[in-house]
């Protein structure tokens, strides 16, 4: 069930143009599934009218908190980026579908680029499995957080300007002529969810992606995130964000 | 206790909060947020006579409190909409209306009649304001022939509640709103979007795909007041107030206005439970001023 819960900032990370936020809870979570996000209200920024989707990076049922890890965009994201430990946010939890769980005997790839990498941590908790992470950023202060992924699988990296991991795209990476995959989850920057949809399909790998839309209720209320797929105009807030490349037109 | 039941023609609000078409879905995708039980009405996704895919994306851009959209009437048309999801919503405890909207006479009169057969459809919205169609929509509400056209036909095979949603993109929006109580309206609501435009800068191209879109939320609030206090002076049917309502008091400005009830549009989307609070602070709001019944508020603005 979908709840409205005022959290309050109980820790607080701040990387260069990023913020890790965990969010205290005074009520129980709803359950969340791994790829799903919520929906930010942002206070105090006249310029942020609509709450913003924010995927969920972690979730701790025992001590009702959930990790946002938010990239500075625009002026709300700014404005959230900037919030002090101690302050409160009002969220709408949990929306969307989420990924889609693996069988037990899959071998796994989550490739997340950018801010993408968040939603990724908490699924691959969910998986309870071995799993290969590999994470893509135009530079090393891009890849955020690696020793939470380290823990939870192995870590693949590619940086655009050769400043950490292999240089190059994500599709790029020499682990697509060694490991054998058969699913792929991947959630990052559309030229980089493309690329990948390209190669899973030349492999004929199974493969969802997490998209991005432009939202403004995040039920399924208003129509305005469509993506246009094999299926006509879908709503990404309800039913995606994340989806089947077999069912997109790209 | 205060009486907050508002009584129009053919349909009874347990009380003057209704939600707006297209901000609210089917109710359904708010069922965890709002007791639909406790609003006077919800009025569905516009619906038309046949499936409607909309407009590209982007449909939307943020503006200083308030939104642009041109969604363009996305839905999957009348059948399927009594096949599929009237079932579904029927029964809900309170008054559900279908938005009603057409590129042509014929589609309005043909979805408007379909409906009419609905049993626990107690009304329909007819949408004469739609900016975000090329054919139809708005181009019927933004003359007074138009709207009698369209009003006049319908109202021919639609015999419950006839409430016709009015355009603010006019000259005269009393003239309009009069125009459609002689074609047989039952009553009016306002405003629908007002049409508006954005640009970004830096790639130099507008920011929605039809480059015009339907402006709402807080910021058209002053506009849509000053439409209701001059349409509720001229016509003699109800007036259904909208746009920009956020709060209590904001439904209780329009109350004032002369609106009989209103609805919630924009502000779903910023607090999924805004319908249900402002149902609860009109009541607080009567108490604190010892009114004993909401229609005492309705055109009782004080002017000197």
């Amino acid at each position: 069930m979908k709840q409205i819960i005022d959290f309050q900032i109980i820790e607080k990370q701040s990387f260069q143009r990023a913020a890790l936020l965990k969010l205290k809870s005074s009520t129980p979570l709803p359950e969340i599934r791994g790829g799903q996000f919520v929906n930010v209200r942002v206070d105090g920024c006249d310029k942020a009218y609509l709450r913003r989707p924010i995927s969920i990076h972690d979730v701790d049922y025992q001590k009702n908190t959930i990790d946002l890890l938010i990239q500075e965009k625009h002026e709300g994201t700014k404005t959230l980026c900037a919030l002090p430990e101690g302050a409160k946010v009002n969220v709408v939890l949990p929306l969307g579908n989420g990924f889609t769980m693996p069988e037990k005997d899959d071998n796994i790839l989550l490739i997340g680029g950018g801010i993408g990498i968040a939603p990724l941590l908490y699924f691959a908790k969910t998986i309870r499995a071995g799993v290969h992470f590999l994470l893509g950023g135009r530079t090393q202060s891009d890849l955020m957080l690696l020793d939470r992924f380290r823990n939870e699988g192995d870590v693949f990296i590619t940086t655009n300007d050769g400043s950490m991991g292999e240089k190059g795209f994500v599709t790029d990476h020499s682990l697509w002529n060694t490991m054998k995959i058969n699913k792929i989850y991947a959630c990052g920057p559309m030229p980089m969810m493309k690329a990948v949809a390209k190669v899973a399909r030349e492999k004929g790998i199974w493969c969802e992606v997490s998209l991005e839309n432009q939202m403004a209720c995040g039920i399924g209320a208003c129509l305005c995130c469509v993506e246009n797929t094999k299926e006509g105009n879908l709503c990404v807030c309800k039913e995606g964000p994340v989806f089947n490349i077999e069912r997109l037109l790209w | 206790m205060v009486k907050t039941e508002i009584k129009l023609k053919g349909l009874t609000l347990k009380n003057p909060v209704m939600t707006a078409s297209g901000t609210f879905g089917y109710g359904e995708e708010y069922a965890d947020f709002v007791d639909l039980s406790e609003l006077g009405g919800i009025i569905v996704k516009g619906t038309t006579l046949h499936h409607r895919e909309g407009n590209p994306y982007p449909r939307m851009a943020e503006t200083p409190m308030g939104m642009l959209n041109c969604v363009g009437l996305q839905n999957k048309g009348v059948d399927y909409f009594i096949e599929t999801i009237y079932p579904r919503i029927r029964h809900f405890e309170t008054n559900v209306l279908v938005n009603v909207s057409g590129s042509n006479i014929d589609d309005y009169v043909t979805a408007a009649a379909k409906i009419d057969a609905l049993e626990d459809i107690p009304a329909i919205e007819l949408n004469v304001s739609c900016p975000n169609v090329k054919q139809g929509g708005m181009a019927f509400g933004v003359t007074c022939s138009g709207i009698e056209q369209v009003v006049k036909a319908v109202r021919e095979v639609y015999h419950k509640h006839l409430m016709v949603k009015l355009s603010p993109n006019v000259t005269n929006i009393a003239e309009i709103a009069l125009a459609a109580e002689a074609a047989g309206a039952d009553s009016v609501s306002l405003i629908n979007t007002l049409l508006g435009m954005a640009i970004d800068s830096e790639t130099r191209k507008p920011i929605l795909s039809m480059v015009t879109g339907g402006l709402s939320g807080a910021c058209v609030k002053p506009v849509a007041l000053r439409m209701v206090w001059q349409v509720a002076k001229a016509v003699k049917i109800p007036v259904i107030g909208l746009g920009g309502i956020s709060s209590a008091t904001d439904a209780i400005e329009f109350l004032l206005a002369g609106a009989s009830a209103i609805q919630i549009g924009t502000a779903n989307f910023i607090d999924p439970a805004i319908s249900g609070k402002v149902a609860k602070g009109i009541v607080e709001y009567c108490e604190r001023q010892g009114v004993k019944d909401v229609n005492e508020l309705i055109g009782g603005l004080v002017l000197s």
